[in-house]
């Protein structure tokens, strides 16, 4: 592919994305070992709740249960890992949580776009429980509540015996974290500008319309579904290695719920939004937790008041605010109207 | 043993019942999710309990059976202040707001009750040891269950001829069939919207304090019935009373029969069973 200068520099926004990248490459020398975890664990919700806004801010149905998916990806490399334990590396294990995630929002799909709005979301969530119950139920093949433990796996031929969890993460596991963000991010960008993408946003905004002009609406409902899942499925994947332990707790509905905040906090009416809502959600219940035993507290009263004062997310109160100060028109487009 | 397993249904039946009362009511009404309905149940278990306890051994059996309604009040109190100043404001936001500040209220209230009733769990079986055991067909059986199905019964019956028969029942179903048109004839939907979060609140509470005296109150109580009263909801189809109650008694059945023939996936049955019922009937039983 032929790089375009002129456009490039024409278009700002691919300079500041490439300059962040080149901050990111650096930031192992640059945070403390603690901290640069807790932005791999951003990283990971970061993907899965640009997954979810795939379904929410470019298709309009809100799903509460987006935990399953997270937590098939999570449960696809630990299956892999007790039962075919020669297979366990990193290229086998990512394409193995993505089929495991592929299947299950597939299933799941069928039978939630059938509906919409409410119908959906509760929907949603009964099935993501079904799988809870499934998880928990099954503890000889699961470990139950215990949950199972997650090894580090050898990458590309590179072992890792004997190299600590820390060491490992704060080394290749970053870089590798980092490219396959990237990688999604473009995935998820190119989907959303899409003529795809953008027959998804004509069904968000007129189901009627849409399917008027000959958009097939079930069905790109549950591509778009299968999509978001699988990306879903992509962030529980490489949080397991992160995390070293997973437990049923991924796909209980308050999870989901924790994902649907990521989302609302960034802001879901701009594509970078569930990044910067990940990242501060992430560091923001780590504190909470570490400084009261009240924590959900914290984060209710936050959750509240921002859909109160703030209901474009941090993101969108960003975009209107430079808005303002370009003078532009305060809201522009349908997809920041918060009465649609 | 048979028919011990069909009452243990029945009573499931009896409590779920309630619950999925309350959530059908607001939802139907206020076109609301309520996430944190669950939360409201668990505070009508801590509260009756704690007043239960509080009234001791020397107290009158009627005393401690009219404590059992203190949950359905604090529930409603804590209904009336969640709707006047988190739901209000949203009316007219679209459906994800509402559901996220009812999630954020559910965030709140778990950690409110930590609060005012600490990490432990509150026990009080008074109301069960009193009425004692009574026997069916040759098996002893828990007075207090029958007593929970005839006051779940009793309820029933009281709110459906209140949507029937009175003006304010009929205003409901008025909001809850059409809304524009019921705005449009002048009716009060703040007010009734506010009206129907409270009496939804108290029913999820009244269905915690008639719970409690049969389990302890424990925090995170309120999930579990939270979930189940979903595929009631899910099953029966969106805001029909009929529809809560056959929900209801399909999914007390097939909890109660499933424990004893598969009790490893009785949950996962159950979701399956509604699986079946929304791939046949996608609006639910009773669904318009």
């Amino acid at each position: 592919m032929k790089l375009h200068l002129k456009k490039m520099i024409a278009r700002p926004k691919i300079i500041i994305y490439l300059g962040i990248i080149f901050v990111l490459l650096f930031l192992p020398r640059i945070l403390s070992t603690f901290n640069l975890i807790l932005f791999e664990y951003g990283l990971t919700f970061a993907i899965a709740a640009l997954g979810f806004n795939l379904l929410l801010g470019y298709t309009g149905l809100l799903s509460f249960g987006h935990g399953a998916f997270f937590a098939a990806g999570a449960y696809g490399v630990v299956m892999i890992a007790k039962y075919f334990p020669e297979l366990y590396s990193m290229e086998i294990l990512i394409p193995g949580a993505l089929l495991l995630s592929f299947i299950i929002s597939a299933i799941f799909g069928f039978l939630c776009v059938r509906h919409t709005k409410i119908f959906f979301a509760i929907l949603a969530l009964a099935l993501s429980m079904l799988v809870y119950a499934l998880v928990f139920k099954f503890y000889h093949i699961t470990g139950g509540s215990d949950g199972l433990y997650v090894k580090i796996p050898s990458m590309f031929g590179i072992t890792f015996e004997g190299v600590r969890r820390p060491q490992f993460l704060s080394g290749i596991y970053y870089y590798f974290l980092l490219c396959i963000f990237v990688l999604s991010f473009i995935i998820m960008k190119g989907i959303v500008n899409s003529p795809f993408g953008k027959a998804l946003q004509a069904i968000r905004d007129n189901e009627v319309r849409a399917e008027l002009i000959g958009i097939r609406v079930r069905r790109y409902r549950l591509y778009i579904f299968i999509i978001s899942g699988m990306f879903t499925g992509l962030g529980g994947a490489l949080w397991s290695f992160i995390n070293g332990h997973v437990t049923p707790d991924i796909s209980h509905w308050v999870f989901s719920g924790e994902i649907v905040y990521m989302t609302l906090l960034g802001g879901f009416a701009i594509f970078e939004g569930p990044i910067i809502g990940a990242m501060i959600f992430t560091f923001l219940k780590l504190y909470a937790m570490g400084s009261t035993v009240y924590w959900m507290f914290i984060m209710g009263i936050t959750l509240i008041i921002l859909v109160l004062l703030l209901p474009t997310g941090i993101a969108g109160g960003f975009k209107s605010l430079t808005d303002i100060i370009k003078n532009k028109k305060f809201f522009s487009g349908e997809a920041y109207d918060v009465n649609r | 043993m048979w028919p011990i397993y069909i009452l243990n249904g029945l009573y499931f039946a009896a409590f779920m019942f309630l619950i999925s009362l309350g959530l059908n009511i607001i939802l139907g009404v206020m076109g609301i999710l309520n996430l944190a309905h669950g939360s409201l149940y668990a505070i009508g278990a801590f509260t009756a309990a704690w007043a239960i306890v509080a009234l001791g051994k020397g107290a009158s059996i009627t005393f401690i059976y009219l404590s059992l309604i203190s949950g359905a009040v604090l529930a409603a109190f804590f209904g009336l202040f969640m709707e006047y100043f988190l739901i209000r404001p949203l009316y007219k936001r679209a459906l994800e707001y509402q559901l996220l500040v009812t999630f954020g209220a559910l965030l709140l209230l778990e950690d409110v009750m930590k609060m005012i009733w600490g990490g432990e769990a509150y026990y009080a079986s008074r109301p069960f040891d009193i009425l004692g055991k009574i026997h069916i067909l040759g098996n002893p059986y828990p007075a207090y269950f029958l007593f929970v199905m005839i006051a779940a019964l009793f309820i029933g019956i009281l709110l459906w001829v209140f949507m029937a028969k009175t003006k304010v029942g009929t205003m409901l179903r008025a909001i809850s069939l059409d809304r524009e048109m019921a705005t449009a004839l002048g009716l009060d939907i703040h007010k009734l919207g506010t009206f129907a979060f409270v009496l939804g609140a108290a029913l999820a509470g009244l269905a915690g304090a008639l719970v409690v005296p049969t389990t302890p109150a424990l925090l995170g109580f309120g999930m579990e019935p939270l979930i189940l009263a979903f595929i009631v909801v899910v099953v029966g189809g969106l805001g029909s009373l009929k529809g809560a109650l056959v929900g209801s008694l399909i999914v007390g059945q097939t909890r109660s029969i499933g424990i004893v023939i598969f009790p490893e996936i009785e949950l996962a049955l159950l979701f399956l069973i509604a699986a079946v019922i929304l791939v046949a009937k996608p609006e639910g039983l009773f669904g318009r």
